[in-house]
């Protein structure tokens, strides 16, 4: 079983903001039009190596988001890819305005990049949480919605971005994850493509739908799960818009069953938008879904422990799928 | 006194009395086109009209024939209510044709309500949200220093091989001032002694509800700029002879982005309508765009 053979390897751990940066300092040397931004926060977004790189290739603009964005627009239409970097807490928050305007409306080729989303920075507390980004980022229209599930993923959004020209906003975390897409067998070739479901694991018993750092914990959750012999598929939608509707069709189709993870809001999550779209498409499916409800962060020691206190873990995922399946 | 107290780059075979008729031409036009679509900003427009006569007559390189030069000059027009004022100056310089006069806030019509980016009629931004149109301006003015360094890249080229030189110009409101961004926009030229950035304010003391000076007093406007290490020039922002001179002087200095504090009347050759803070956002009725644009049409004889 490929369950069996990956858990004997030991992943290493690597940051998801670390792979960004990797990827970020790689497309700069690629793409001579790539430019980058901060408001700063140059380091927590991992842009410091590009900018010792390529100095003149990044504009430094004060703690300053809205400016940051609207400066951004105006690079893009003079032809060049900034990326834009800061905290997820204060973009998309702080400066929507004018990544509506200046850069959705306009289709400025914008990559609008937000670290410690989600509860990835505990000790900070409330306010620099971000639970509601992606419900904000995707009902904008002409924007892309991504979010890596480990570094390696990370990296090759930073690439990748500068390929497609538009408005994309990338959500990272500082929070270390197994580079899970290694586990896989043909990871080199096709387990991980910009645009299409990532397919993790095989069953016939549930579905489970995931992003972000809850990729691991459901991965964990599906190991626990298959040694009292249930096996389900578990599906990372990294690209959250546009979204690649037909694999999570195809695994609900068959499982009957489909259990949505995420670190955010479950008001206008993804969670929300699976059940439309499967609806839409004459599904029945039993459905869960484990999000934070209604509820803003809190300061802690951990990540670990908000996730613990918003059922955000795999001992959780796996008592809600037993909770299914009885 | 002469005209000009020093030489000022003369447009292409307009003088500066030929400059006043085309800014009250483009009044007319304005009015027309907003009384046609019935509801919109009419003061701002006015007063600005002949900054705005200026630019496209004279000071900016810019060709209808070629909207989208890359050696052009960039014109952001960041307070983007006061958009029939663009829309008519860029009839009146060939980018529009005279046939689209009529149909601003129309269904399908490329005149929208407020900026909305489209090269081919010259409309370099889209805007319509406060404060956002100074920071494109600086994206671009960045965006122009940078090309000037690394040549502008083509999609085979991306060496550099030729300097791309073109100048930024944005024209802010006094009452848009009232935003932060404004301030942000203003630190970063600076900072990066953006030069070939020339912003304007309107500076006409109006706003939607009241005055400026009752809303949020702007003053010291000049000051404040200075301040914020921006080359500043005063000038009465419906003497056209000045407001040339100024754009020349803003061209002359290096290491320095520049704003021209531009003194205007708003609502400016219409009697009833000058320094009304009331006129900023609705449109004359008929009777009143009919003896708008005879008063109008009298200065132009």
């Amino acid at each position: 079983m490929k369950s069996k053979q990956a858990k004997t390897q030991t992943p290493t751990e690597m940051s998801i903001r670390d792979g960004f940066g990797e990827g970020f300092l790689a497309v700069g040397k690629l793409n001579p039009l790539v430019v980058g931004l901060s408001a700063d926060l140059t380091e927590s977004v991992r842009m410091q190596e590009f900018e010792a790189e390529f100095p003149q290739r990044f504009v430094q603009v004060g703690i300053a988001e809205q400016n940051m964005a609207a400066v951004a627009a105006g690079m893009a239409l003079e032809g060049f890819i900034p990326y834009i970097g800061s905290f997820a807490c204060f973009q998309p928050y702080r400066n929507l305005d004018q990544i509506r305007t200046s850069i959705c409306i306009q289709k400025a080729n914008v990559k609008i990049v937000s670290s410690h989303a989600g509860f990835s920075y505990a000790g900070d507390g409330i306010q620099i949480q971000a639970l509601e980004d992606i419900a904000i980022m995707r009902s904008l229209p002409n924007m892309q919605v991504w979010v890596p599930a480990d570094a390696d993923q990370a990296k090759e959004m930073a690439l990748s971005a500068a390929g497609i020209d538009g408005p994309i906003y990338i959500r990272l975390g500082r929070e270390k994850t197994p580079l899970l897409s290694r586990l896989i067998d043909g990871y080199e070739d096709k387990g991980f493509k910009i645009g299409e479901a990532q397919q993790l694991k095989f069953g016939s018993d549930f579905t489970i739908v995931t992003y972000g750092y809850m990729v691991a914990e459901a991965w964990r959750a599906l190991n626990t799960v298959s040694e009292i012999g249930l096996h389900g598929g578990l599906l990372n939608i990294h690209t959250i818009k546009p979204l690649d509707i037909r694999p999570i069709l195809e695994n609900v189709a068959q499982t009957k069953r489909l259990l949505v993870v995420e670190e955010h809001q479950a008001a206008g999550g993804v969670g929300e938008l699976l059940a439309k779209e499967l609806l839409a498409a004459g599904l029945q499916f039993d459905f869960a879904h484990i999000a934070v409800n209604d509820k803003f962060g809190d300061t802690a020691e951990t990540t670990r422990d908000l996730w613990q206190l918003h059922g955000l873990t795999a001992e959780n995922i796996v008592q809600v799928l037993k909770g299914m399946l009885r | 006194m002469p005209l000009f107290p020093y030489a000022v780059s003369m447009p292409k075979n307009f003088s500066a009395q030929q400059l006043v008729g085309v800014a009250n031409q483009i009044r007319i036009n304005t009015l027309k086109m907003l009384g046609a679509a019935g509801s919109g900003h009419t003061g701002g427009p006015l007063g600005i009209a002949d900054v705005l006569a200026a630019l496209y007559f004279s000071v900016m390189n810019v060709d209808p024939v070629h909207p989208r030069d890359p050696y052009r000059d960039r014109f952001v027009l960041s307070a983007a209510h006061m958009v029939p004022v663009l829309y008519a100056t860029l009839i009146e310089r060939g980018f529009i044709s005279q046939s689209e006069l009529l149909t601003l806030r129309k269904n399908d019509s490329r005149l929208k309500g407020h900026t909305f980016r489209d090269l081919d009629i010259g409309v370099e931004t889209t805007g319509g949200s406060l404060g956002q149109g100074i920071g494109i301006a600086v994206g671009m003015a960045l965006a122009g220093k940078l090309h000037a360094t690394m040549g502008r890249p083509t999609k085979k080229k991306s060496k550099p091989d030729e300097l791309v030189d073109y100048r930024v110009y944005c024209v802010i409101g006094d009452g848009e001032s009232n935003e932060g961004s404004v301030w942000e926009a203003a630190m970063l030229a600076a900072k990066y002694s953006l030069d070939n950035l020339c912003v304007v304010c309107d500076r006409n003391h109006i706003q939607l509800s009241e005055t400026s000076d009752v809303i949020m007093p702007l003053d010291p406007v000049v000051d404040k700029w200075k301040a914020f290490n921006w080359n500043v020039i005063e000038v009465d922002g419906n003497d056209i002879p000045q407001v040339l001179f100024a754009f020349s002087k803003a061209k002359m200095v290096s290491g320095k982005p520049s704003i021209i504090i531009a003194n205007t009347v708003p609502g400016k050759g219409v009697s009833f309508m000058e320094n009304k803070w009331e006129w900023h956002g609705k449109v004359p009725d008929k009777k009143q765009l009919d003896i708008a644009l005879a008063e109008l049409t009298a200065n132009q004889s």
